[in-house]
């Protein structure tokens, strides 16, 4: 691995603490959100739809309210009725389904019972009457003329003409250069097209969805889950309920894993609605089953790309045709994919478009850099056959094409100070780069760029009367980013990051923080930090200045220490902890907030390079060697820049090679276990050496930029061009699991084994 | 569910098939790695969950010189840790470290993955080349069939009501003589044969195949033998035509389906593949252990 050095100019920022929630993790004592029991609580279970796509004619729960234990019984009724237009009509629907279910698991009424045995036999108990209609299983199916649509009032949104009939295409975006696409073809000496389909994967994180909630006879509430984001909990919460964001309280629990899974809802409500029903507690934990069936999936794609190049690798044109599906809703990732898929370099003839289409699979939640790993698959792909048919070198075209400060993206506004071309040659650079390869193996490169964003964060530091600091904040730590919190704290107030608390406040004793996702933590929620620092640095020096009897602003604050610059008489420097210790003679409680709307989220970039062994026979793919480089901006803690880097590759392996929701022909999902469900086990993956590369952001005060999601967009299209490298054969489809590749290998004219 | 499951514990045979016989829903079990998945997944549940890793001979190994004992109860991880399995059955014990992962291993039995008779169990093919037998004890009393017949089908044994299997018997294998056992999975771990061969060839002094056995896992409702596999290869040096034709006989020999862990077309050629290749894994190690015995 890299080990990146301290900075000189900073003494914590950039150095490697054991995170602060680390040992109760390794121990088992960290609390998550199952972990909770609380006195008198039922236990909650959803009745799910075993149809992909059914009108529901009738639910009938008598016979579930009378039996043994059961105390409460709720369907859609239970909630104000919500109508299309409403602002989260597709959240509200989702949660619990109104009159049609769109997928099979999607959640139609819920039980609480005394034991989860005696709620799951009420559950079951539950009889609901069905019109069962044809289900939607494809992009092509969603697409035909004659497709069933699954949402009458579904008007495509962006279509030029506006549209009259409803259909299944929830969105159309569209980007473009502006300029004469043919006349940008015309210049390329080269032009190529390629298409490529893939399937919707899940998240996979450990930790299922998992929620206490408590209601009492006030009508307030208190929920005890793991996400994201509990104040987007309280908000989404209420609005399915129609209640006042003060009744609910959220109090974050540990975090088994979410990688955007966990930026939505689905149990909470029920939870509170039981509990609102019975007068009691209701728990609700949802089985590894109902976690594949029920949440998160990232969308499937159809993907077409079409570049123009000249002889000398110069990129002139592009045009991308890309289809997204979002399972049984509207959602973003065409439009994702419409932002990311020419991102990265400069073409100046473009023309992008992209189609959100809904079909009756779960809805689809984000999942890191949303919709990236697939343009990057295909974009990523196609520069190689591009590279190979121009006889240049993958490594140059890239360098040659990427974006770089002051350029405009398609986006079209001018890209900040940015580290592509800084990650394209630390790879290049790397000892991996040039090592010899073996019998059967093959190596691939690809980038990856992801735009990061900033949102709304909050953060409050409180000096405790020995000198040790609590700062807290609204973000929920999915990636250590607790210690960073620490470690920004550390260096503007010069306490230690040890004698550092940072926690996680809940929503009624923090400001509003919105949720963790789009590698923001660190970045937003650090500015927050830094600020409220800053804040309380003022403070300090005023405290300082009144215990010397000097005037403020002859103090300054240096290493931790108000110092005492005037020219009267030597006066001893103040610690924090002398201050804090006479804190109350100088005014009070030592406390500072900081509350923003971050802006300037540098956009991550990533370059990625994997060796894979394929069994030409068998065609089973070994990642045998993979180093990753990508700009941090500043690595505020290191190891946890290199954690996320490592886990957004190990993830996107898995994408690239196993991963994929199986239906039979009815929608029925037939794989919703780790067991058929393949993510990748240890044994799967080489040590992967993270390169960080350090091209600091000039938004942010240590020059942050995110890093939690950038990571997992090159890995797809690095080990398909490995494969390429190794076999001869380019697989446009995922996973490209043995079947595939033998397949290919195979139509390629067979193996050259035995 | 698991919710009003009695749980006994006998310490001999004898107590066990009473048990057995006491309740119509009794279940014996050795590690549960199968028994509590499927019960959690929606199976029945047995109303008595009969414990047989208290009875001291479903847990031994032990040889008497020309035959091994196993326990069928024996944990996994102590026949890999077994030096004397480990010698004479090299593709059998490999197989038997296949399942699962370490804490999977401190449970898991070769009487469990036998009696479960999933068509992707990864040591019957195994016990079956290297012609394992099964002792069973029932209220009838013991009889002893070989390993092959055990399973019928998907999760259907021969076992009479009452029945469960004591031990494996597994005699000395002769001179040159060795096995190999080989699964493809998608993954390198944790995860289910797509595919599994096991291949035991006996070499005669001249480096020629004097026997051999092969058998395939999860190409078929049960483990299917390759006669044709076996008969092209006596006679002959393990290599070039014979290895040829073990391939396409063991492609021809299965008969599998097209589900999610794998098609057809994939199975049966990689079911080849593979036999060619353990053939040629055991007929090295057969060369390796040379007169020893
Ligand atoms: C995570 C995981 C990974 C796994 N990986 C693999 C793998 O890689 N390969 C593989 O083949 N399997 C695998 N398995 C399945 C399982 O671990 C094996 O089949 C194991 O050998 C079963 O042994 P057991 O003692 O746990 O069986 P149990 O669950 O105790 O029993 C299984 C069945 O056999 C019956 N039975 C058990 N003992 C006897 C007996 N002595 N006489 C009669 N009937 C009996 C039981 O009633 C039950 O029906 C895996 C399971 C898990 C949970």
């Amino acid at each position: 691995m890299t080990v990146t050095e301290p900075k000189p100019r900073y003494k914590y920022v950039g150095t490697r603490p054991v995170r602060h929630d680390g040992l109760e993790k390794v121990t088992g004592r960290a609390r998550f959100a199952a972990d909770l029991n609380l006195p008198g609580q039922l236990h909650g279970i959803v009745v799910r739809s075993p149809h992909a796509h059914a009108r529901i004619t009738s639910i009938d729960t008598s016979e579930a309210e009378a039996m043994p234990g059961v105390k409460a019984v709720i369907t859609s009724e239970d909630f104000p009725a919500v109508a299309p237009g409403h602002r989260q009509y597709d959240m509200c629907v989702n949660v619990i389904a109104r009159d049609k279910v769109f997928y099979e698991g999607h959640a139609l009424a819920a039980v609480a019972a005394s034991t989860r045995d005696q709620a799951q036999a009420a559950a079951a108990a539950v009889k609901v009457e069905y019109e069962v209609l044809p289900a939607v299983l494809t992009i092509d199916q969603a697409l035909a003329p004659d497709a069933p649509v699954l949402h009458a009032h579904m008007m495509t949104a962006g279509a030029n003409p506006p549209a009259e009939e409803a259909s299944n295409i929830s969105n159309i975006t569209r980007f473009s250069s502006g300029t004469d696409m043919d006349a940008g073809f015309a210049e390329a000496d080269l032009v190529m097209e390629r298409e490529f389909t893939t399937r919707p994967v899940h998240q996979g994180y450990i930790e299922p969805h998992a929620c206490v909630a408590d209601t009492g006879q006030d009508g307030h509430t208190t929920i005890w889950c793991s996400s994201q984001g509990h104040f987007n909990v309280r908000s989404s919460t209420a609005t399915l309920l129609g209640w006042e964001n003060t009744r609910i309280r959220v109090i974050p629990a540990e975090i088994g894993g979410g990688f955007g899974g966990k930026t939505t809802i689905y149990l909470e409500p029920l939870a509170v609605a039981l509990s609102a029903k019975a007068g009691r507690p209701v728990k609700m934990v949802m089985t590894r089953d109902e976690v594949f069936r029920a949440t998160g999936p990232a969308p499937g794609t159809k993907l077409r790309i079409k570049l123009g190049a000249q002889s000398d690798g110069n990129l002139v044109a592009g045009d991308a045709y890309l289809i997204y599906t979002n399972g049984a809703y509207a959602g973003p990732g065409g439009l994702l994919g419409a932002m990311t898929v020419f991102e990265s370099y400069n073409i100046p003839h473009f023309d992008i478009e992209a189609l959100d289409v809904v079909i009756n699979t779960a809805r689809s939640a984000a999942y890191r850099a949303p919709a990236a790993p697939l343009t990057a698959y295909a974009m990523e792909t196609l520069l190689d056959e591009v590279a190979e048919e121009l006889g240049i070198d993958a490594m140059e075209l890239r360098l040659k094409n990427a974006v770089t400060e002051g350029e405009p993206s398609t986006m079209g506004f001018p890209f900040a100070r940015i580290g592509f071309v800084e990650c394209l040659e630390a790879v290049r650079d790397h000892p991996h780069f040039s090592a010899p390869l073996g019998p059967n193996q093959g190596r691939g490169l690809a980038a990856g760029y992801w735009f990061n964003i900033g949102e709304s964060s909050s953060a409050t530091v409180n000096l405790n009367e020995d000198g040790t600091a609590t700062v807290v904040t609204g973000s929920p730590d999915i990636g250590g980013s607790r210690a960073s919190m620490a470690l920004m704290a550390a260096e503007e107030l010069g306490i230690d990051p040890m004698d550092i608390r940072p926690v996680v406040g809940d929503t009624e004793a923090v400001g509003f923080t919105d949720i963790t996702e789009g590698s923001r933590a660190t970045f937003a929620t650090g500015m927050a930090v830094v600020e409220a620092c800053r804040k309380m640095v003022v403070e300090l020096r005023g405290r300082a200045a009144k215990m010397m009897g000097v005037d403020v602003d002859d103090v300054d604050w240096v290493d931790g220490q108000a110092v005492y610059t005037g020219s009267d008489s030597d006066k001893d420097p103040l610690s924090v902890a002398d201050i804090c210790a006479k804190a109350k003679r100088t005014g009070g409680p030592l406390t500072a907030t900081g509350s923003l709307e971050a802006h300037g989220a540098g956009p991550g970039f990533a370059v990625h390079l994997c060796d894979v062994e394929v069994d030409p026979e068998t065609g089973v793919v070994r990642v045998v060697r993979y180093t990753a480089s990508q700009d941090a901006g500043t690595a505020i803690h290191p190891s946890y820049v290199e954690g996320q880097i490592q886990g957004g590759v190990a993830q996107g392996v898995g994408w690239a090679l196993n991963e994929e929701y199986i239906y039979d022909s009815d929608g029925v999902m037939e794989n919703p276990s780790f067991l058929d469900y393949r993510v990748p086990v240890a044994s799967d993956l080489p040590m992967i050496d993270a390169i960080i590369v350090e091209v600091p952001n000039p938004a942010h005060p240590y020059g942050v930029r995110g890093v939690g999601e950038t990571g997992i967009v090159p890995p797809i299209p690095a080990v398909a061009n490995a494969i390429y490298d190794a076999t001869g054969c380019r697989i446009r489809d995922l996973p490209m699991s043995p079947i595939r590749v033998l397949e290919a290998i195979t139509a390629n004219g067979g193996s050259n084994g035995s | 569910m698991l919710s009003a499951m009695k749980y006994a514990s006998p310490t001999t045979v004898a107590e066990a098939v009473d048990l057995l016989g006491s309740e119509p829903d009794a279940r014996v079990y050795a590690g549960a790695t199968d028994l509590i998945p499927q019960i959690r997944a929606g199976r029945p549940e047995p109303n008595v969950m009969v414990d047989l890793k208290r009875i001291e001979r479903l847990c031994a190994i032990s040889s008497s010189g020309s035959t091994y004992t196993v326990g069928a109860a024996t944990p996994t991880a102590d026949i890999c840790a077994h030096d004397g399995l480990a010698a004479a059955f090299p593709g059998l014990v490999e197989a038997s470290g296949l399942i699962g992962s370490d804490q999977i291993q401190s449970r898991s039995s070769w009487g469990g993955n036998l009696a479960n008779a999933s068509p992707a169990a990864d040591t019957p093919p195994s016990l079956i080349v290297n012609d394992a037998r099964a002792v069973i004890a029932g209220p009838g009393g013991e009889r002893t069939v070989a390993a092959a017949d055990v399973a019928t089908g998907p999760g259907t044994t021969s076992l009479g009501p009452g029945e469960l299997i004591v031990e494996f018997e597994l005699d000395e294998p002769p001179a040159r003589t060795a096995d190999a056992y080989l699964r493809l999975i998608p993954r390198t771990e944790m995860d289910i044969a797509v595919v599994g061969v096991a291949a035991r060839v006996t070499l005669d002094g001249d480096g020629k195949v004097a026997a051999a056995a092969i058998a395939l896992g999860a190409v078929a409702p049960t483990v299917v033998r390759v006669p044709d596999a076996e008969a092209a290869l006596i006679g002959n040096e393990p290599a070039g035509d014979a290895l040829a034709a073990v391939e396409a006989a063991a492609s021809a020999a299965t008969n599998p389906i097209d589900d999610k862990r794998g098609t057809v077309a994939y199975r049966r050629q990689v079911a080849g593949v593979l036999a060619r290749r353990a053939v040629s894994i055991a007929a090295e190690r057969a060369r390796e252990r040379g007169g020893q015995s």
